[in-house]
């Protein structure tokens, strides 16, 4: 085995149909050691949302089929976001399915996270992809008339995006 | 910017008829007419589109009372990407972190493992 200097890897938002998003990350670790820092609690307190003064202080995990999750970020200000929801499928240590419900609604409807990882070589590719299930957007997907392109979602749009503004609109 | 705001924007742009006419209303303003030209639909058909994209406030009617041109608003369009980049912002930071997590993971010996020797 090489001992390869580490270089900063890549964060991959692409979007798999018009109602998710997904995020790919590499992980210089094995599988099992990514799996039990998404799944420990005492582990996942130390990296998911735990930036500019937030803190998880609540931080609650019963992995099993049916179990629940529940996180609580505290603010420097004392605010607090809550969110939780239930798992609905593990396969340790390569995947999870899970719901995804926020106290305070910030978009619509409940959403479906799957965490997938696979390992090679000594890396862990870690993708995690959150279905939503906000109806305005499914609705306007049902309504499109053109079938093809529907599922190009964001990512195209980010393009879109990108070549207005290029054109200076103002 | 209010999540039915950003909903109905995401939702506006989820279908490549309306994204090409935002594309095309880039390089200036047009009249439905002009804007039905490149695709192979009917006005009506076109015209609902610009309802859509009227409503989440995509784009706004010119003054011209005879061809009422549609032009671009662009601070819908500037406040979807910057929640876009802002979650990308955010989940690189928590990776970040998460590497820093596993590097220390890899020296520290497991707890379960009982100690040798």
């Amino acid at each position: 085995m090489t001992n390869t200097m580490k270089s900063k890897e890549r964060l991959q938002v692409t979007t798999p149909s018009a109602r998710e998003i997904a995020m790919t990350r590499v992980f210089a670790a094995p599988r099992t050691m990514v799996w039990s820092a998404l799944t420990k609690p005492e582990l996942v307190k130390r990296w998911l949302g735990v930036r500019a003064g937030w803190t998880l202080p609540v931080c609650e995990i019963d992995l099993k089929v049916g179990g629940s999750y529940r996180y609580v970020w505290r603010g420097p200000k004392g605010q607090e976001m809550g969110m939780g929801g239930v798992y609905r499928e593990i396969v340790v240590p390569e995947r999870m399915v899970a719901t995804e419900v926020f106290d305070q609604k910030w978009y619509d409807g409940d959403a479906l996270d799957t965490t997938v990882l696979v390992e090679k070589g000594g890396k862990t590719t870690l993708t995690t992809t959150v279905l939503y299930a906000s109806q305005k957007v499914r609705d306007a997907v049902l309504e499109s008339p053109m079938k093809e392109g529907v599922g190009e979602g964001y990512e195209k749009l980010e393009e879109v995006l990108a070549s207005i503004a290029a054109r200076g609109v103002k | 910017m209010a999540p039915d705001r950003l909903n109905a924007t995401f939702a506006a742009l989820a279908d490549p008829t309306r994204r090409a006419i935002l594309a095309r209303l880039a390089s200036g303003k047009a009249s439905v007419t002009e804007l039905a030209e490149p695709f192979a639909m009917t006005q009506p058909a076109i015209s609902k589109h610009l309802k859509v994209l009227e409503r989440a406030g995509l784009i706004s009617r010119g003054r011209d009372a005879q061809r009422r041109p549609r032009q671009l608003e662009a601070k819908p369009l500037a406040e979807a990407t910057k929640w876009l980049e802002r979650y990308r912002r955010y989940w690189e930071g928590n990776y970040e972190r998460l590497d820093a997590l596993l590097e220390v993971m890899k020296t520290t010996p497991k707890k379960r493992r009982p100690t040798k020797r």
